[in-house]
């Protein structure tokens, strides 16, 4: 936002205007930023999605639309979206039925501001930024819950209430993994866990003790199962609860939904390399090799390959069933996040 | 499981129109939160009126009915219908007819257990196998195609023949199918039928006892799931499967108790490798000759009764047919064996959860085409 900020001092006559309006300027430009930049990758991550599970079933996947490999085959599916009737079913709970997809598409939205994409790329640095993402990330949960509820759909409910019982709880193991990281450091902003990695790939939390290497898988499992991945995607199962939540819905409302999951997906990953991946630092330091990848570029590219991995897992595996996924959780990965916890407190106190 | 359902019970219709009722089929579930207390089968959305409507159809014009019984396995559903004709007319036809019939049924039974296979993952959650069956059961299709003109619904079996002879290098293609296609078998185990997930999904969940399944008149890959060594083309050969040396496939329990749903769908697979034993063999044995020499020119069988029973894909059919020497069928009935499985179902669905509704009603492999007629 300081670098926005410095930018709009080139406006001729900016310091002229109210004081109000050159507080919030700024912010808006960096969130509009955000907001563009996310919604191009979401776009990207849907036809990637597109790709990677057709060539993982022997197919070809998208390929007319716009030339190249059908790249512009998402932009046209958004535009069909935006341009279908909008239908609404009858007996149902108007106004919740119409704000979910946006309180599931803000809560998906509005953790990215805290992420450091970039040395000086970041909308703020929140001095508690993890724990604003996670709790800004379990306000989707809301939005499904009323989705569920308010589409009069018994198959809506089910998933929504699948999704509840779900995302709350596996957000207890991936808030438990995240410790494991902020114990070391000791800050929850985000821009100081990233700084707190510098210096090489050996600096990443993910090769510096054993204990955050297995955190970091757990929040792995654990945030696929938040962003309602297979192989925990019972909420909206296809199969049995033909599409859950958002089985009513249709046109722009079905799509903020869709990108919501998709910008989910992006958030977990973004989070998993700000904690475990050295975030925007290079791998090689520069004493050694030159820098030739700037640091927001290879935030992406990191990103894109745990994005990547969730595909790969997604087109390869089965569904868990309820019981077995609550159980997973509650007794797997939750005794074992909390030895990580206290493992990681040892080496930190003790080494 | 022991389940109090004393709790609230909630009614949910699942189908006629969802995605996993493979069909047109509308299941009544009593739930209680996840667990099903009871799941109650209407079947009857695409009945066609089968059996009054070929009452009024002269002997070969039944054929293409017969196909629409069971559409995943139609070269199948119409081999035991002309075999149950020509055994009322006492037709013995020659041996590159016989050949031809079971490769063609082999092949189909290939492509009937892919759908099924594929689907199955479908239903347990897991696409890419679904898409992976597919590809394979084009080439299928695709020689199907070659051979009579049409990709689902044949009209290929002839009562005392075929409708063509093979084209030329028929055979070298179903060689190059059969040896393409038993590696990729391998490759389904790996990614679904040997998957950690997968096997937590099915193996413990849809018991169908051996005795159950004998007392519900279950048949095919259903009822050899659960350990019983039963096979029309073994236990009542037709065809001279008798001549044909395969081994009839049946499920073991490794992964949990008898009859579960993994032991039937593993049962397919199986079933699968050994029709790749039959087809080869029944290459081997195909000589030249004539695939029309026995066709008879007017059919009109001498007043009688006959009951022809065959394994198809799902299990065995019979058509058992009444004939008043007319040129039409004066009854003809079709012992389906989907419907049998399915009166199972209840009993074997009760008391568990969503997911495992779908799980079972996959793994029993139903056609409504074929259960409603």
């Amino acid at each position: 936002m300081e670098s926005i900020a410095r930018l709009l001092q080139l406006i001729p006559k900016y310091n002229a205007l109210p004081g109000i309006v050159r507080a919030l300027l700024p912010m808006l430009v960096s969130c509009i930023l955000v907001f563009a930049l996310l919604a191009l990758a979401v776009l990207f991550l849907v036809w990637m999605e597109r790709k990677v599970s057709a060539h993982i079933q022997d197919r070809l996947g998208p390929m007319y639309v716009g030339g190249w490999h059908g790249w512009a085959q998402t932009l046209a599916d958004a535009l069909k979206l935006l341009l279908k009737e909008d239908i609404v079913p009858e007996s149902i709970d108007t106004l919740l039925y119409k704000m979910a997809p946006f309180i599931v598409f803000l809560g998906a939205f509005a953790a990215f501001v805290v992420v450091p994409f970039g040395a000086a790329s970041f909308v703020t640095d929140l001095n508690i930024g993890i724990l604003y993402i996670v709790a800004v990330g379990s306000l989707s949960v809301i939005g499904i819950i009323m989705a569920g509820w308010a589409s009069n759909n018994k198959y809506s409910l089910y998933g929504g209430m699948r999704a509840a019982a779900q995302i709350i709880s596996y957000e207890i193991p991936s808030a438990i993994a995240i410790m494991t990281v902020i114990i070391p450091v000791g800050s929850l902003s985000m821009v100081d866990i990233v700084n707190a990695q510098k210096g090489g790939i050996q600096h990443w939390f993910l090769f510096r003790n054993p204990f955050i290497f297995l955190a970091f898988v757990i929040y792995f499992i654990a945030s696929l199962a938040e962003v309602n991945r297979t192989p925990f995607d019972i909420p909206e199962a296809e199969s049995e609860l033909v599409a859950g939540y958002h089985t009513e819905y249709s046109g722009m409302r079905f799509a903020f939904f869709f990108l919501a999951e998709y910008a989910n997906m992006l958030l977990v990953a973004s989070v998993a390399t700000t904690l475990f991946l050295g975030g925007w630092t290079q791998a090689i330091p520069a004493s050694i090799a030159p820098q030739l990848i700037p640091g927001p570029i290879l935030f992406f590219l990191k990103v894109l390959v745990l994005v990547f991995i969730q595909m790969w897992l997604r087109w390869s595996l089965p569904r868990l069933r309820v019981d077995q996924l609550m159980y997973l959780s509650w007794k797997v990965l939750l005794p074992i996040s909390l030895v990580l916890v206290l493992g990681v407190g040892w080496l930190t106190v003790y080494w | 499981m022991e389940v109090d359902y004393s709790g609230d019970v909630m009614t949910l219709n699942m189908g006629p129109q969802h995605p996993s009722t493979h069909g047109v089929l509308r299941l009544e579930l009593k739930t209680d939160g996840e667990i099903v207390a009871d799941a109650i089968p209407h079947i009857g959305y695409l009945h066609r009126c089968f059996e009054k409507h070929v009452e009024n159809v002269d002997y070969a014009g039944v054929v293409p009915y017969t196909d629409r019984m069971d559409y995943c396995a139609a070269m199948n559903m119409e081999l035991g219908y002309v075999l149950a004709v020509e055994k009322l007319l006492g037709i013995q036809v020659n041996n590159r007819v016989r050949c031809i019939r079971i490769i063609m049924a082999e092949l189909d039974r290939i492509a009937s257990h892919l759908i099924a296979a594929g689907t199955y993952g479908n239903d347990i959650g897991s696409f890419t196998p679904f898409l992976w069956c597919f590809r394979d059961r084009e080439t299928i299709l695709d020689l199907f195609e070659e051979t009579c003109g049409a990709r689902l619904l044949y009209n290929y079996n002839w009562i005392g023949g075929l409708m063509f002879d093979v084209k030329p290098g028929f055979e070298k293609k179903v060689i190059e199918f059969v040896d393409y296609f038993e590696p990729q078998v391998e490759n389904l185990n790996t990614i679904l039928s040997d998957n950690y997930i997968f096997i937590k999904r099915t193996a413990s969940v849809g018991i169908l006892s051996p005795e159950v399944a004998i007392s519900y008149g279950v048949t095919g890959p259903n009822l050899r799931g659960s350990g019983v060594k039963f096979d029309v083309r073994k236990d009542e050969p037709y065809l001279g499967y008798q001549d044909i040396d395969f081994e009839i496939a049946v499920g073991t329990g490794e992964h949990g108790p008898l009859g579960s749903c993994w032991d039937r769908y593993m049962v397919r697979i199986r079933e699968v490798k050994e029709s790749c034993k039959i087809i080869r063999q029944a290459v081997a044995q195909m000589t030249p000759g004539d695939v029309r020499e026995s066709v008879p020119k007017r059919i009109k069988p001498p007043a009688g009764e006959v009951y022809m029973r065959t394994e198809c894909p799902r299990g065995e059919l019979g058509y058992y047919i009444v004939s008043d020497g007319g040129p039409k069928p004066y009854r003809l009935k079709v012992k389906s064996p989907c419907f049998t499985v399915m009166s199972a179902f209840r009993e074997v669905s009760r008391g568990s959860m969503i997911a495992d509704i779908v799980a079972i009603l996959g793994s029993f492999d139903i056609v409504l085409g074929e259960i409603d007629r």
